[in-house]
C-alpha cells in the first residue's frame, strides 16, 4: 500500500497543488531534509513537505477544513493559516511547502483572530439547524466553532434558507444552504473521480457549487458514487435517507422485512459507534438488526459467491467463443458489473463498451431477485408482502435498486438500499449500543458464505475470488498450491491499477456444474490469463483510455472495476470520514475476516451448490439464471439535453 | 487616443526603438540580468518585486520550455497608463519582452490583454507583424544564431483578478481565473508548470529603455530604494487628469501641484486596492519604501463623501473577488454592509471594531493580493476620517448593529 494521495496521479489541478509534497523547481534538491521549528518543536522533514504535514509530525494540531488527505491542495478556507517568520502575511499551512529552514507559530493572537473571523464569516452564510442535520454530531464546521470559542454570530446568521435543495437523485441530496465553499466535493468529483459533475459557478460572493446549467443531479452525468458526501465537511451533501420508510415497513405487521448485508458495512459500522476503524462487527450487527425488528438477516456474500459462478461462467463462455469458435464479435476483456457507480460511469462515458460489461447483476440485485422468488416460494410467503432491504456501503446502490429493469421477480427486486451510516442511525434510534451486542449468525437458507464473498469489499476482491474458483475448477488443483493460504496478493492493495497473469499449465476435468458449458478444458491449456483491477473512476478512465488506444489493458481477459477508491470499503455510504488511513484499516478487517472462514472459495459454498440443484436447475448462465440474475445496460452518453 | 493634458513629456518618446535589443544581444545572459540589476528597477505593476531577481530566478530554473508573459490586464480602477504605452510605445514593450526571452532562455512570449482593450488587437498585431518582417521576432533574431523568440496575444475575459499573476496563468491555461497557492512561484512553476516571468507592460517598456540608456542612467533617477521613472494614471477631482511621468519618490503634494489638485481632501493611491491618503499626509513620498503604487492616483475633492468612495470600491471587490478564499469572498460583503450601516449612522463602535478586526484578517489571511488589499481603502478611511464617518445621524454611539 502506498501513502500517496489518491488524487496525485489523476488530478487535473496545477502540478504545484497535487500532493502533500509540493514539487519545487530543482528536482535534485528533493530528497533532502530541512528543519522546521514549529511552536518551538524542531522537526526534520523532506524538502517540499507542507507546514501542515510537518506540524502533524511534530504532534501539533493545526485546524483544517478544505484540506482532505485524499485530495489535491486547495488552500481556500484559510482556517489553517499560521505565522511564518519573515512573512508579512499569514500562510495556509496546508499549501505551503517547506523548502528552506523555517520557523512557524501556529496559534498566535493574530492567527487565532483570523481563524475566529473566518469561522464567523462561514457561519454568516451557513443556514441550518444542527438539531435537524444528519451531520450534527459529525460536522467539521460545528467542531471548529466549538474549538474556537464561537459564542455569537458576529457577522450575522441566515434565518431563512437561501437556496432550494436538490432532492432529485435517488442517491445524493444537496442542500446548498449548508455549503461553505471548501470545494472538497468539486475536487472529489473532478480530481479524485474525474466525473466532473460538480464545479464552481459564478464568482465573488455569488460563487457556488453547481452542476452543468444548474440542472438537478438526477439529470446530469452523476454516477451516484457518493464520494462527495464522504468528503463534505457539513451536511450540504447527504445520501437520500430511507430510514423512515424502513421503520414504517418494520412497524407494519403484514410485511416480512428482510435485510441482506454487504461485506463492507460490517467493517465500517463500528466507526459510527466511536470505535477505531478496522473493527468488524458482523455478528453483533446481526443481533442488532433483529432487535430493530428485521424478520430475517442474510449475508450478501451468498450472492457474491453466486456472482463469481455466473460472471465466471460468462467469462468462460466468452473465452470459448473467442478461442475455440474464433468468433471475432466476442467482447473481451470482460468487465465486472458489481459496482453500480462504475456501471453508470461506463453508461455515460464509454457506452460503446457496454457489451464488455458482464450481464450478471450485482450481488445486491441477484439477492433481491432470489428473495422474491426462491425464498418466497420455499417459505410460502407472498412476495408482495416482502420488503427487501440491502445494507450497502454505497449510495449508488439506491439508484441501482430503483432502475426500472430491476424487477425480474415480478416485483421491485430490492425495495431499499440502506447505507452504513443510515443503519448506524437506526441502531442508535433502537436504543442499541452496537459494540455491546451479543453475536448471532445469519439466517438460513443463505446462511453460509465464503471468504471469497467477504473480500468483494476490497479492491481486487472480486478478482481474487474469481481466480480462486477458476484455478480450482479449470486447473483441478488447490489454490493453496499456487498461493499460500489462497491469498492472491498480486491483486490486493491500494495501487490504482493492478495487473496479474496466470498461466494455465495444466487442466483438470470439467466439473458437473459446467458440463453443459464446455466439453473440456484442453483449449485453455498453456494459455495465460491476464486480469486487471482498478478502483476509483479516475483510474477506470485511465484503463478505458488505454483499452481504446489498444494498450496493455486491452490484452486483459477480465477486469475488475470499482467506482470508489479502495473498493466498496471506501464507498459513498460508509462512515465519515473516509481517508487513506481508514480505508487501509477497513481493508485489514475484511481480509482478516476472510482468513478465518472455513470455506473460502465461492464454488465450495454449500448454499450455492444447493441453489443450482433446487432452483437454478439449468445451471450457471442457464435460462432461469438469465431471467433472474442477468440484466442489460443503457447507453446514456455524456451529452445532457 | 490618449492625449495627456500636460506638457510632461514621456521619456519613452526619446528612446530609440531596438537600441536596447541590439545592445542586449551582445551581452551574455548573466550580463543582461546584471544590467537590469544595476538599474535597480522594481516591478511597475505595483508589488515592487525587483525585476532582475525575478528574471534571474527564471533563468536559473530548470525547464525544457520557459515563458515570458506580459501582464496587460490593466484592470485596477483609475489605471490607464498601460493603454497609452501599448498604443504609442508597443515596440518598446515587445522589445523588452524579447530581451526578457533572451535573458531567461524563453522562446515564447504571451501578451495577456485586457478584454476591454480588444480594440488594440489590430494595432498590436500590426506592430508584431512589422517586427517579424524586420527580423526582430522569429528565428535567429537580428542574425543571432539560436535566438528564437515570438510573441502572441491572448485575450482576457474581463476578470479583474486575472491581473494577479497566478490567476492570469490559470486563465492562460484555460481554467477559471483563480490565484494559485504561492510558493511555488511562477518563475519556478508557471504557465503549463514551466518557469515563467510575468511582468507589467510598463516594466517591459522600461527594460527596453534601460538597455538603450544603461542601468546606471535609470539608477540615477528616483530614490535609492525606488529607482527610476514611473508612469502615473491621474484622475478624479483635479484640473489636468491624464498620464504623467514622474521620478519615483515624488511627494503627494508635488504631484498634486502638477496636476492641479492641490485642494484635495484625500488621494487614493494605488487604485481601489490602494490606500486613501488624507491631506495631512500629503508630504509622504510615492515610492516602494513609503506609499507603493502601480500608478493609479485618484484625487478626491473637498465635497467627496468618503463613505460613497468606500462603498463604490467594496461593491467592486464583492463583484471581482474570485470567490475562492473565505476572507475575501465573505469578508468584502461584510465590509460593504458595514459602510452602508455607517452611512445610515447605524454602525456601533463595537461593530466597527469587529469590522476592522475582520479587515486585518482579510489583509493577513486572504489567498492573494486582491483580498489582502481590498480592505485597504476601508481601513484608511476608518482610520483617518473617523469623525466624518461616525458622525452621520448621531445614532452611531447608541448601539445599532
Amino acid at each position: 500500500m502506498t501513502d500517496k494521495k489518491f488524487s496525485e496521479d489523476t488530478s487535473r489541478a496545477p502540478v504545484s497543488q497535487r500532493g502533500s509534497k509540493v514539487e519545487m523547481g530543482d528536482p535534485g534538491a528533493i530528497g533532502g531534509l530541512v528543519t522546521a521549528i514549529i511552536d518551538g518543536v524542531e522537526v526534520k522533514v523532506p524538502l517540499g513537505t507542507t507546514i501542515l504535514d510537518a506540524a502533524r509530525q511534530a504532534g501539533i494540531k493545526i485546524p483544517t477544513l478544505c484540506h482532505h488527505d485524499d485530495l489535491c491542495i486547495a488552500g481556500v478556507c484559510r482556517i489553517c493559516v499560521v505565522e511564518v517568520e519573515g512573512q508579512r502575511t499569514l500562510q495556509a499551512s496546508c499549501a505551503y511547502p517547506i523548502t528552506a529552514p523555517i520557523k512557524v507559530k501556529t496559534h498566535t493572537p493574530k492567527v487565532r483572530r483570523a481563524r475566529r473571523n473566518i469561522l464567523d464569516l462561514m457561519l454568516a452564510n451557513h443556514y441550518g439547524e444542527c438539531y435537524s442535520c444528519t451531520r450534527n454530531a459529525n460536522c467539521e464546521l460545528r467542531e471548529l466553532a466549538e474549538e474556537h470559542g464561537v459564542d455569537t454570530y458576529r457577522f450575522g446568521h441566515p434565518e431563512e434558507p437561501m437556496f432550494a435543495m436538490d432532492h432529485s437523485s435517488h442517491s445524493v441530496y444537496r442542500d446548498p444552504n449548508k455549503c461553505v465553499n471548501c470545494r472538497r466535493c468539486v475536487r472529489t468529483c473532478i480530481d479524485l473521480q474525474e466525473v466532473g459533475v460538480l464545479e464552481m459557478f459564478d464568482r465573488g460572493h455569488e460563487i457556488h457549487v453547481a452542476t452543468f446549467m444548474e440542472k438537478p443531479l438526477a439529470d446530469v452525468v452523476c454516477i451516484n458514487c457518493g464520494q462527495c458526501i464522504n468528503r463534505c465537511p457539513t451536511g450540504a451533501l447527504t445520501a437520500h435517507d430511507v430510514t423512515d420508510e424502513i421503520w414504517a415497513a418494520i412497524d407494519d405487521p403484514t410485511k416480512h422485512v428482510i435485510m441482506q448485508t454487504a461485506p463492507s458495512p460490517r467493517a465500517g459500522i463500528g466507526e459510527c459507534f466511536g470505535l477505531e476503524a478496522g473493527h468488524a462487527l458482523t455478528f453483533e450487527m446481526n443481533t442488532a438488526l433483529r432487535r430493530c425488528g428485521f424478520d430475517k438477516v442474510f449475508d450478501t456474500n451468498f450472492t457474491a459467491d453466486l456472482t463469481i459462478i455466473e460472471e465466471g461462467t460468462e467469462l468462460l463462455i466468452r473465452l470459448y467463443k473467442a478461442l475455440v469458435e474464433k468468433d471475432q464479435t466476442v467482447a473481451l476483456p470482460q468487465f465486472t458489473s458489481c459496482s453500480p457507480g462504475w456501471v453508470k460511469f461506463i453508461e455515460h462515458f464509454y457506452p460503446e463498451y457496454l457489451d464488455h460489461v458482464s450481464s450478471a447483476k450485482s450481488p445486491q440485485q441477484m439477492f433481491g431477485a432470489l428473495i422474491k422468488t426462491y425464498y418466497a416460494q420455499i417459505n410460502n410467503i407472498d412476495p408482495k408482502d416482502i420488503v427487501s432491504v440491502a445494507l450497502m456501503p454505497c449510495s449508488a446502490k439506491k439508484f441501482e435498486c430503483n432502475r426500472p429493469e430491476m424487477a425480474d421477480s415480478g416485483f421491485k427486486d430490492v425495495d431499499y438500499g440502506l447505507t452504513t451510516r443510515e443503519l448506524g442511525k437506526m441502531i442508535k434510534e433502537g436504543g442499541i449500543h452496537l459494540p455491546d451486542m451479543p453475536k448471532s449468525d445469519f439466517d438460513d437458507p443463505f446462511g453460509s458464505a465464503t471468504g471469497s464473498g467477504v473480500i468483494f469489499g476490497a479492491s481486487g476482491g472480486v478478482m481474487e475470488a474469481a481466480l480462486r474458483t477458476v484455478i480450482e475448477l479449470v486447473m483441478g488443483i488447490k489454490v493453496e498450491s499456487l498461493f499460500e493460504h489462497a491469498d492472491i496478493l498480486p491483486v490486493r492493495g491500494m495501487e490504482g491499477v493492478k495487473v496479474a497473469e496466470l498461466t494455465i499449465d495444466k487442466v483438470g476435468p470439467v466439473p458437473d456444474l459446467l458440463k453443459d458449458i464446455v466439453p473440456n478444458w484442453d483449449w485453455l491449456k498453456g494459455a495465460t490469463v491476464k486480469v486487471g483491477v482498478c478502483h476509483g473512476t479516475a483510474n477506470a478512465k485511465k484503463v478505458m483510455e488505454d483499452i481504446k488506444a489498444g494498450g496493455e489493458m486491452s490484452k486483459c481477459h477480465f477486469i475488475e472495476f470499482m467506482a470508489c477508491p479502495g473498493g466498496c470499503l471506501g464507498g459513498g455510504g460508509q462512515p465519515i470520514p473516509t481517508t487513506p488511513e481508514i480505508r487501509k484499516k477497513r481493508a485489514k478487517a475484511i481480509y482478516n475476516e476472510d482468513a478465518v472462514y472455513d470455506v473460502r472459495k465461492s464454488h465450495e459454498n454449500p448454499a450455492i451448490v444447493d441453489i443450482y440443484e433446487k432452483f437454478l436447475t439449468d445451471g450457471p448462465c442457464g435460462h432461469k439464471s438469465h431471467k433472474l440474475l442477468h440484466t442489460g445496460y443503457t447507453a446514456r452518453g455524456k451529452y445532457i439535453s | 487616443m490618449i492625449e495627456p493634458k500636460n506638457k510632461n513629456k514621456l521619456t519613452f518618446a526619446t528612446i530609440e526603438v531596438n537600441a536596447g535589443l541590439k545592445k542586449a544581444i551582445t551581452l551574455s545572459r548573466a550580463d543582461i540580468i546584471g544590467e537590469l540589476k544595476e538599474s535597480g528597477m522594481k516591478g511597475r505593476g505595483g508589488a515592487g518585486f525587483p525585476t532582475s531577481v525575478k528574471w534571474n530566478l527564471a533563468a536559473a530554473a530548470k525547464g525544457d520550455k520557459k515563458y515570458v508573459v506580459c501582464n496587460a490586464d490593466e484592470g485596477e480602477p483609475g489605471t490607464f497608463k498601460d493603454r497609452l504605452i501599448l498604443t504609442d510605445y508597443a515596440d518598446l514593450v515587445f522589445e523588452g519582452m524579447t530581451i526578457g526571452g533572451l535573458a531567461v532562455g524563453s522562446e515564447e512570449g504571451i501578451v495577456y490583454l485586457r478584454a476591454e482593450y480588444t480594440y488594440l488587437v489590430a494595432h498590436l498585431e500590426d506592430v508584431l507583424a512589422k517586427r517579424r518582417a524586420a527580423g526582430l521576432l522569429g528565428k535567429n533574431i537580428l542574425g543571432k544564431e539560436g535566438f528564437n523568440f515570438d510573441i502572441h496575444l491572448h485575450m482576457g475575459a474581463g476578470a479583474y483578478v486575472c491581473g494577479e499573476e497566478t490567476a492570469l496563468i490559470e486563465s492562460l491555461e484555460g481554467h477559471r481565473g483563480e490565484p494559485r497557492n504561492r510558493p511555488p512561484f511562477p518563475v519556478d512553476t508557471g504557465f503549463n508548470g514551466k518557469p515563467t516571468i510575468v511582468n507589467n507592460v510598463e516594466t517591459f517598456a522600461w527594460a527596453a529603455a534601460i538597455y538603450a540608456k544603461g542601468g546606471a542612467w535609470f539608477n540615477g533617477l528616483g530614490t535609492e530604494k525606488s529607482t527610476g521613472l514611473k508612469l502615473f494614471s491621474i484622475s478624479g477631482d483635479c484640473e489636468f487628469p491624464g498620464v504623467y511621468e514622474f521620478p519615483m519618490g515624488i511627494s503627494v503634494a508635488d504631484l498634486l501641484k502638477e496636476v492641479g489638485g492641490s485642494d484635495a481632501k484625500a488621494v487614493q493611491i494605488g487604485g481601489a486596492s490602494g490606500h486613501c491618503v488624507p491631506a495631512a499626509e500629503f508630504s509622504r513620498a510615492i515610492a516602494y519604501e513609503d506609499i507603493a503604487t502601480g500608478g493609479s492616483i485618484i484625487v478626491f475633492g473637498q465635497d467627496r463623501d468618503l463613505l460613497d468612495i468606500a462603498e463604490n470600491f467594496l461593491e467592486f471587490f464583492c463583484e471581482e473577488s474570485c470567490g475562492q478564499c473565505t476572507p475575501c469572498r465573505d469578508g468584502n460583503p461584510k465590509l460593504l454592509e458595514g459602510v452602508q450601516l455607517l452611512k445610515k449612522g447605524e454602525c456601533s463602535m463595537q461593530y466597527l471594531n469587529d469590522l476592522l478586526s475582520l479587515a486585518e484578517t482579510m489583509q493577513l489571511a486572504s489567498k492573494c493580493g486582491l483580498g489582502q488589499s481590498s480592505p485597504n481603502a476601508f481601513v484608511s478611511i476608518a482610520t483617518h476620517f473617523k469623525a466624518e464617518i461616525l458622525g452621520r445621524t448621531g445614532k452611531a454611539m447608541q448601539g445599532g448593529k
